[in-house]
């Protein structure tokens, strides 16, 4: 018999990032008892990196903004493909939830009459990104965690959810174990939100941290839940690309915000050289356009570089494919410039963009303020995950809530910069309100002994193989793989390769082996993590496959073409019988009229 | 391409010992690469805290060389590579495994400071007006990525173990932070002078030089929290109107 610790609560949170903190507050704040599981240290979760800004139609800066025009910058931006109805609530919901950070403590930069000041971001029409220099992030998680703590949730920190447990059809629970001494924990609760944020370790490089193993996406897939757009993966177009141990960090949008250029080694501004049609009435006819957009004239329309991620991200692969990128296989994305505009250009850098003069000056000996930096596409995002219903954000599974990156719907085929912290706030808080509606109206759960055991078996089995190799080599293997098969630019014969690489992958993770103790071991949360890589390397391989058209952010070089069959159509990734992983293409939800009209409007 | 050896703490509780371990390395890496690459060749259970690797998180802590850094930012090509380098966990709180501390007395240090409590919001839609100027003095504090590296140095701590009686200097650029915040009508003086003991700290700067946000903790944090608190308690007419409002 397994020896394990239980824990009881209404609804447990899993996720301590932006989305489960609100979700957490908004069900204490509902009378239920609410405990928090996280894989990190509060307050470290991936939301903590997040640097350019929340976006919200405040309207604080251009009075033109409003909610109809976010939303119809979302659905431009999602391809359309997003769930009509969580673009609207999260547009509409988004200005209050923004106000209710500054309620609980937040400091946000200031416009100057005093209120929120905004920024622009790619895809959005208006500046309309709340931000604090280049750490909103930061910013965000602190207020919702110091706010938190004084709200009687219970918080188990460093403990990792290897599975959902459940009472027939319904979710019961959840069962894990704690990082530091390797015990094993049992959380009986009506309800589970998950807010576990993304997948980028399937890849090599990434902007994100070793949390992103896609759990949340797998727990609820082996649950019974269904995955939707699980083939829309974001590079971020500007990740650092020297030197090497720092590939893939994140270089916010908020450089060409503030007025930065990307160049070829030619020093052309190759941005001006492919406009989509999408977007040519929205994007600036000459550099000096582009400039003064930045510098908040109204008038002036936004400069190629700030176009959506997806198209940017691709630009920049052509150039360093056709030779024409920088030494170390990147392009030049230049803020330095600036100083033929600006008097005290260098002091105005490092004001606005603070952590960004830091991180090169020290990661890579570059002055941002006088020379420029070297940046290539990063994964960044899944806009894929966890299918819910877009006013509750329940999923297939009865009490079993998703929320934040790990839920899907709202951003389509590509995420604007900005609408994911949001998208936490908004979500976050409809998950936790309805996740505590849930537990009050529905009776006791109990979960199978059986089941729990089978769980504890299962996760100390690489501790009882003898010889096998080590977690590590596989994880490296299935990055590679997934970064040249499955990355930003896809063709059939490596999807297939990939798929067929998949099987031989998971047969290793069953051999794998790791030594020590249950303490603290990495070797084996990061074999018990593979579990979950594996499980959403496949389904974004299955649905890549499966989506023989480009768009948004998944981009097939055999079928570079939007194709019209695919415009309203998901593929969606269920457990079959058998346990194997299934897929089907489903209808894509109608936009009501009333939301087409917006659309139409805002064109 | 250059060797380097890294002298690792290995161990828990219990105890533990330094373990050479010598590797390649290749430009640009930082002490988290090198820890990583041991991890993934060499001894695949050794333990170490890290999210960003970016220096934002703040889990990374650790004295490298004797120097309280965060790992994900030390550059090799910054440290004698013809010495071992060493890494060890921080000394100030109880060892879980090897570069693992257990941090947690700082969250429950936390909970003990009176939360945020605003003003009456400014306009009628409920929200705020303030100026850039006044919230540019508390978002230097609000910077703080929770390394505890400042907690690390002070002696307050490291060598005096007052950890019951005093809150260290991250939290006073936490307890700075909401009594400067412009909105903010909490009284957090006399927990800071009495439960939180603001009055060990003699101001020896240690805190503030080991900062990765280069936060000014005893110049902009601490030296005007003692003097509010110098202020409230010691003016004699404040001293008076206490008296009547029956607070000791
Ligand atoms: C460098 C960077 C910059 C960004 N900048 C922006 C920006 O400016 N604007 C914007 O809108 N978006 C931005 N994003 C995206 C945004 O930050 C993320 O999408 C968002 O923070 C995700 O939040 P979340 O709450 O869903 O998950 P996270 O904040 O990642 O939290 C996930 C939580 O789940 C926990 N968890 C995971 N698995 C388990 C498990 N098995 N058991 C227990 N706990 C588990 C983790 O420990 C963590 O607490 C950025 C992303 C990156 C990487
Ligand atoms: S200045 Fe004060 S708080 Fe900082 S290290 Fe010295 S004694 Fe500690
Ligand atoms: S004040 Fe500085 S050193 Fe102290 S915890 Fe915060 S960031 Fe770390
Ligand atoms: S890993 Fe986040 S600060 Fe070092």
């Amino acid at each position: 018999m397994a020896e394990y610790e239980t824990h009881q609560h209404d609804v447990l949170v899993i996720g301590a990032g932006g989305a489960g903190l609100r979700a957490a507050i908004e069900a204490s704040a509902a009378g239920v008892s609410v405990g928090v599981v996280t894989k990190s240290l509060l307050g470290k979760a991936h939301t903590v990196m997040a640097e350019g800004g929340i976006a919200a139609a405040l309207a604080n800066v251009d009075d033109r903004d409003n909610w109809k025009v976010h939303f119809a910058d979302t659905m431009r931006g999602g391809q359309y493909l997003n769930n009509p109805r969580m673009a609207q609530l999260h547009a509409q919901e988004a200005p209050a939830r923004v106000r209710e950070l500054e309620a609980w403590g937040a400091l946000f930069d200031r416009t100057q009459d005093g209120r929120i000041l905004q920024r622009n971001f790619g895809g959005h029409k208006y500046p309309r990104l709340a931000h604090v220099g280049d750490r909103t992030g930061l910013e965000m998680i602190r207020t919702l965690q110091d706010h938190g703590i004084h709200q009687g949730i219970d918080v188990h920190m460093e403990c990792t959810i290897v599975t959902l447990l459940k009472d027939g059809d319904r979710v019961a629970g959840a069962f894990g174990y704690d990082r530091e001494r390797g015990r094993f924990k049992l959380f009986q609760a009506k309800a589970v939100v998950l807010a576990t944020g993304g997948i980028g370790r399937a890849y090599k490089v990434t902007s994100n941290s070793w949390e992103y193993t896609g759990d949340g996406l797998a727990l609820a897939y082996h649950a019974g839940a269904t995955l939707m757009d699980m083939e829309f993966v974001q590079f971020h177009p500007t990740g650092m690309v020297w030197p090497p141990s720092v590939r893939g960090i994140l270089v916010t949008e908020g450089v060409r915000g503030e007025g930065g250029i990307l160049l070829n080694k030619d020093k052309r501004r190759f941005m001006f050289d492919d406009i989509p049609p999408l977007y040519k009435n929205q994007t600036a006819d000459n550099p000096e356009e582009g400039w003064r957009y930045t510098q908040g004239d109204k008038n002036a329309k936004r400069p190629p570089e700030l176009l959506t991620r997806d198209h940017v991200a691709r630009c920049i692969v052509r150039e360093v494919k056709e030779g024409r990128g920088s030494p170390h296989g990147g392009v030049f994305l230049d803020i330095s410039w600036i100083k033929e505009k600006l008097p005290n250009a260098a002091e105005h850098i490092k004001k606005k963009l603070p952590s960004m003069y830091h991180q090169f000056k020290q990661l890579a000996d570059i002055d941002i303020t006088q020379e420029p930096m070297e940046v290539g596409p990063t994964v960044h995002y899944v806009m894929g995950g966890v299918r819910v219903d877009a006013d509750t954000q329940m999923s297939d599974v009865p009490g079993l809530f998703a929320a934040g990156e790990c839920g899907a719907g709202l951003h389509g085929a590509n995420r604007l910069g900005g609408n994911s912290l949001s998208d936490l706030l908004v979500f976050g808080k409809r998950a936790g309100e309805y996740a505590a509606c849930f537990a009050k109206e529905h009776s006791a759960v109990s979960v199978n002994p059986d089941e729990v055991e089978a769980a504890a078996r299962q996760a100390l089995e690489p501790f009882e193989r003898e010889s096998g190799e080590g977690p590590f080599q596989v994880q490296h293997d299935l990055q590679n793989m997934m970064q040249d098969w499955v990355g930003i630019v896809r063709r059939e014969e490596e999807l297939e390769k990939a798929l067929s690489q998949i099987p031989v992958l998971w047969e290793r993770w069953r051999k794998v082996s790791v030594g020590g103790n249950r303490e603290y071991n990495p070797g084996w949360h990061t074999a018990l993590d593979l579990r979950n890589l594996l499980t959403v390397s496949e389904a974004i391989t299955r649905a890549a496959l499966e989506r023989k058209e480009s768009r948004g952010a998944h981009f097939r070089d055999d079928y570079p073409a939007k194709d019209e069959s695919f415009a309203k159509v998901h593929m969606t990734i269920r457990k079959g019988p058998d346990g194997e992983m299934r897929i089907s293409r489903e209808p894509a939800s109608e936009i009501p009229a009333d939301l087409q009209q917006i659309i139409e409007e805002m064109k | 391409m250059a060797t380097a050896t890294f002298r690792v703490w290995r161990g828990d509780a219990k105890g533990g010992k330094f373990q050479d371990f010598v590797m390649e390395v290749a430009p640009g890496m930082v002490v988290l690469d090198a820890i990583h690459e041991i991890q993934s060749s060499q001894a695949n259970d050794l333990a170490v805290r890290w999210n960003c690797k970016a220096g934002k998180c703040g889990s990374c802590s650790a004295e490298i060389n004797g120097m309280p850094k965060l790992m994900c930012m030390t550059r090799l090509s910054q440290l004698p590579l013809e010495k071992p380098i060493t890494v060890e966990p921080m000394r100030s709180f109880p060892l879980v495994k090897d570069l693992v501390t257990d941090v947690s007395w700082n969250f429950r240090v936390k909970e003990q400071i009176k939360p945020f409590r605003p003003r009456k919001p400014d306009a009628p839609d409920g929200t705020w007006r303030m100026d850039q100027k006044d919230v540019d003095r508390v978002q230097e504090f609000r910077k703080c990525i929770e390394c505890f590296l400042c907690q690390d140095v002070c002696h307050v701590l490291r060598n005096h173990h007052l950890y019951d009686q005093f809150i260290g200097p991250r939290f006073f650029v936490y307890a700075a932070a909401l009594e400067m915040h412009p909105l903010d009508v909490e009284d957090r003086l006399k927990d800071l002078r009495k439960t939180q003991g603001i009055g060990f700290c003699n101001i020896t700067k240690c805190c503030t030089k080991v900062c990765p946000e280069s936060i000014h903790i005893t110049d902009n944090a601490i030296i005007p929290l003692k003097e509010r608190v110098v202020d409230q308690f010691y003016d004699p007419l404040k001293k008076l109107f206490r008296v009547f409002q029956g607070d000791k």
